[in-house]
């Protein structure tokens, strides 16, 4: 175990309210008769179907490829009947709709052969990041990210640490404290085929102080891979939210700064989530593609909290109502955490590779009540984790000031909610943060469109005036050569008439 | 559904701007006993007067603007800024100079600039300085703690001395008022007397004046326990205090025959109410970490540079508006480095 070497600023000690969800082990959800897949659930170009409707197909085969560079495979988590490929309502904040597969499961859970495991080290860095590529894998903590990209540093970057996230701060959440908890070899099996992937020596994981049985789980499965597994530590680092973002996890394990708009690898760092590791390591040394994962229900309205193994696809009520939910049909929940997580309403939304929670009901919920006006008191600013100024760009969000905001480096918040938590005032800071956010982007498209207009614009008029010039060149040289022809012409009529001449001259003589 | 259920997050802290104004309140009870108790009652029945005419100008204001009553009546915003004022008047102020100084804080200083938290200057010592511009006889008319635990005043008597303009013995203001030590010790120093035998008299205490060291010291404590409760930040008042130290310290040093102690700009006048609860308003304050001290230290010294140089006898109030005027300058250049950047 080896101790955090830096801090942040600001941050929040939240009342983590984990117990409700930790009293029984991992439980897996019954088989949903439908299965609905969206074609996107990571971030990036959605993948394209390989299977028609009609189609048969096994637990675990390849049912979407991945369509472009940041894309992914998409697998059927069980065996059954593809029933229909349309738009259906996609767990989104903005309740719209979105490509999905719809997979009719007959009951039967028959695995597809899986490929015979092999021992990965004899695989090339490209090989596993290919596996992991058709393995489905995306970044498991909440973000969707392909996680074979961020095991591909590229020749100009050399990885100094991996750190495997397994802080988890925000309330409510313990999914990844259960996969640790019960799960430890097979996040160790993922930290093995990373650490080879991305021939990186230096691994911690870090777990916040609040889960203790997950620290000794952890501890207790390092130690029995002592030679494997060399210079891997647990790092306990104190609980406070929020640490578990990439960030702020990166200042608080290491004491440095990811640069502004930059990535963690210009430091030489990479970050995985514990889940996700746990979905490398069965992907490479089980050969299993990643189907389902750990979802937390829990929330005050939750009779039955805890952590289920879900396939992706079941409908999100399924499982509400599995845990004893009180909740009135249509009834929003949230999908995430109290602090970054978002609003949804419709029974039949699916789980999809993010969903780390559903959480029907919080304590210390934001009031019904209006806001009140700022009252500068700055309360924001001292618990922001990235030293903005909040109620400044509150002020420019609200006056639609956007080249303010940037001033303020609106671009730079992370959206963790601590600003709008602490408010005296009760303002939906990160609310506005997001319009903001959302109208700077639009408005860089919108440039970025007139810029283009204005390039093809200007291109067209030189091309015009190019076209113009070549077009008066030909018909100069036109003319100079009809100039040309006419006088040789003439010249030639004139020394045939003086022939002409001078033979009759001649006759005459 | 209102917007802080539409959009994460779904938490909320327990700070309320209500919650901040009653600690506020809470914290200087101490200091307004302490008043009661060397100046007489009268304080309370000027503060009940300003609060009574704050929440109806503000009503009236909210009113004639078009905005909900009941938030805004409840923040307590117009409360404070009425308590603040009332404890700045001198003992005895006629009720018509309160309900002036009030109405202004409220009508003008705050409203017209779109209310709580819009307005750059605090209420309260705006209307505190156009009385003492407007009522300068008014406003000096100091009790003299000597005269007053000769001839106590009660409660009926206060009341009579501010609703009616007269003192219950019959004797007119004129004849027992007198002025504040930060005055006394201002004008003597000008007749050339020594700074330690001016604080030989009567109006003086162990280290500045009588009565008025422990009201600041009362009022000191009541900030500390608002730093403790987090309602204000160490920031202001302690920028505040150490600029005045230093400057009052170094040309103590530098002549002391000329200049009062450090601890007696400490302990006088309204050193300790506006180095916590004025200085510390976050509206018309700094918001910065960097900024907060920046705009302490320079209240702090302003307010030196007025008492010892300028026409008035106290220069807090007069420190804190100019001060207000250069937030938005101080906020601009004192951003915190962001992350990564």
């Amino acid at each position: 175990m080896t101790k955090p070497l830096g801090s942040f600023p600001g941050g929040l000690v939240l009342d983590g309210q984990k117990k409700r969800s930790t009293y029984d082990a991992i439980r897996k959800t019954p088989l949903s008769k439908k299965l609905i897949l969206p074609l996107q659930q990571h971030i990036g170009a959605a993948s394209t179907p390989i299977v028609g409707i009609g189609d048969k197909v096994l637990k675990g085969q390849k049912i979407a490829r991945a369509d472009g560079h940041v894309s992914v495979y998409l697998h059927a988590p069980s065996s059954g009947t593809i029933t229909a490929i349309d738009e259906q309502p996609i767990p989104h904040p903005s309740g719209l709709s979105a490509q999905c597969i719809t997979l009719e499961t007959d009951g039967e859970d028959r695995w597809i052969d899986l490929a015979d495991t092999v021992d990965f080290t004899s695989l090339s860095e490209h090989d596993i990041r290919q596996k992991i590529r058709e393995a489905g894998i995306v970044g498991l903590g909440g973000a969707g990210f392909p996680s074979f990209i961020k095991l591909n540093p590229g020749v100009h970057h050399t990885v100094e640490t991996l750190i495997i996230n397994g802080v988890e701060c925000e309330p409510y959440i313990t999914c990844d404290d259960m996969i640790m908890r019960e799960r430890a070899d097979g996040i160790l099996d993922g930290i093995e085929v990373m650490r080879y992937a991305l021939r990186v020596n230096n691994c911690v994981i870090v777990i916040e102080d609040n889960k203790p049985e997950a620290i000794s789980a952890m501890e207790l499965a390092l130690g029995r891979r002592q030679t494997k597994l060399q210079n891997t530590t647990v790092v306990v680092i104190p609980t406070r939210y929020p640490t578990g973002s990439e960030k702020q996890l990166i200042q608080v394990v290491t004491g440095k700064q990811v640069p502004s708009q930059g990535l963690p690898i210009d430091i030489g760092i990479v970050c995985h989530n514990v889940g996700t590791s746990y979905a490398i390591g069965r992907a490479i040394t089980h050969g299993e593609p990643l189907i389902s994962r750990i979802v937390t229900v829990t929330g005050t309205d939750v009779k039955h909290a805890g952590n289920f193994e879900t396939l992706f696809g079941t409908p999100m009520h399924e499982l509400l109502s599995f845990c004893d939910t009180h909740r009135e049909p249509n009834e929003p929940f949230i999908l995430g955490g109290p602090m970054m997580g978002y609003n949804l309403s419709g029974d039949h939304l699916p789980i999809t590779k993010t969903a780390n929670c559903i959480l029907v009901g919080v304590d210390n919920a934001a009031p019904k009540t209006d806001p009140l006006p700022c009252i500068r008191c700055g309360e924001c600013a001292t618990a922001c984790p990235v030293s903005l100024l909040p109620q400044q760009l509150y002020w420019y969000s609200r006056s639609k000031d956007l080249e303010k905001t940037q001033q303020y480096n609106l671009m730079d918040c992370i959206e963790c909610g601590c600003c709008s938590y602490v408010c005296p005032s009760k303002i939906p800071l990160v609310h506005y943060f997001r319009f903001a956010k959302t109208e700077t982007m639009n408005q860089r498209v919108e440039t970025q469109k007139s810029d283009n207009a204005r390039i093809r614009h200007d291109n067209r008029l030189e091309r015009q005036e190019a076209e113009k010039k070549d077009k008066e060149k030909r018909q100069r040289q036109r003319k100079l050569a009809l100039a040309a022809s006419k006088a040789a012409k003439q010249k030639a009529e004139a020394e045939k008439a003086a022939a002409n001449q001078t033979q009759s001259d001649n006759q005459e003589q | 559904m209102p917007l802080s259920r539409l959009s994460s997050p779904f938490l909320s802290g327990t700070s309320r701007v209500t919650l901040h104004m009653l600690q506020l309140l809470l914290a200087l009870v101490p200091a307004v006993i302490a008043i009661v108790y060397f100046f007489g009652p009268s304080v309370l029945i000027t503060m009940t007067l300003a609060i009574v005419t704050a929440l109806l100008a503000e009503a009236l204001m909210l009113k004639l603007r078009d905005r909900p009553l009941k938030p805004f009546l409840t923040d307590g915003s117009a409360i404070v800024t009425a308590v603040l004022l009332a404890i700045a008047l001198p003992p005895l102020a006629p009720w018509w100079l309160t309900v002036v100084g009030i109405v202004f804080a409220i009508v003008f200083a705050k409203h017209i600039y779109g209310g709580l938290g819009y307005n750059p200057f605090n209420p309260a010592m705006v209307a505190y300085v156009l009385l003492l511009i407007s009522f300068p006889l008014e406003m000096t008319t100091w009790l003299p703690i000597a005269a007053l635990s000769e001839n106590p005043l009660d409660f009926s008597g206060a009341l009579q001395a501010i609703f009616n303009g007269q003192l219950v013995s019959g004797l007119g203001f004129d004849t027992i008022s007198g002025a504040t030590p930060l005055d006394a010790m201002k004008t003597q120093i000008g007749l050339l007397q020594h700074p330690s035998s001016i604080s030989q008299q009567p109006l003086f205490g162990l280290f500045a004046g009588k009565g008025w060291e422990w009201i600041n010291i009362w009022f000191a404590l009541g900030g500390a326990y608002l730093i403790y409760r987090r309602v204000i930040s160490w920031h202001i008042p302690v920028a505040l205090l150490l600029a005045l130290i230093s400057i009052s310290l170094m040309t103590w040093l530098i002549a002391p025959e000329t200049t009062a102690s450090p601890l007696f700009h400490l302990l006088s006048g309204g050193t300790m109410l506006g180095a916590f609860f004025i200085a510390t308003d976050p509206v018309t304050a700094a918001t910065t970490v960097k900024g907060r001290i920046v705009f302490g230290a320079g209240v702090g010294l302003l307010t030196y540079i007025i008492r010892v140089w300028g026409g008035y006898p106290d220069g807090i109030a007069f420190a804190v508006l100019i001060m207000n005027m250069l937030v938005p300058l101080i906020d601009y250049y004192t951003q915190p480095k962001v992350y990564g950047a």
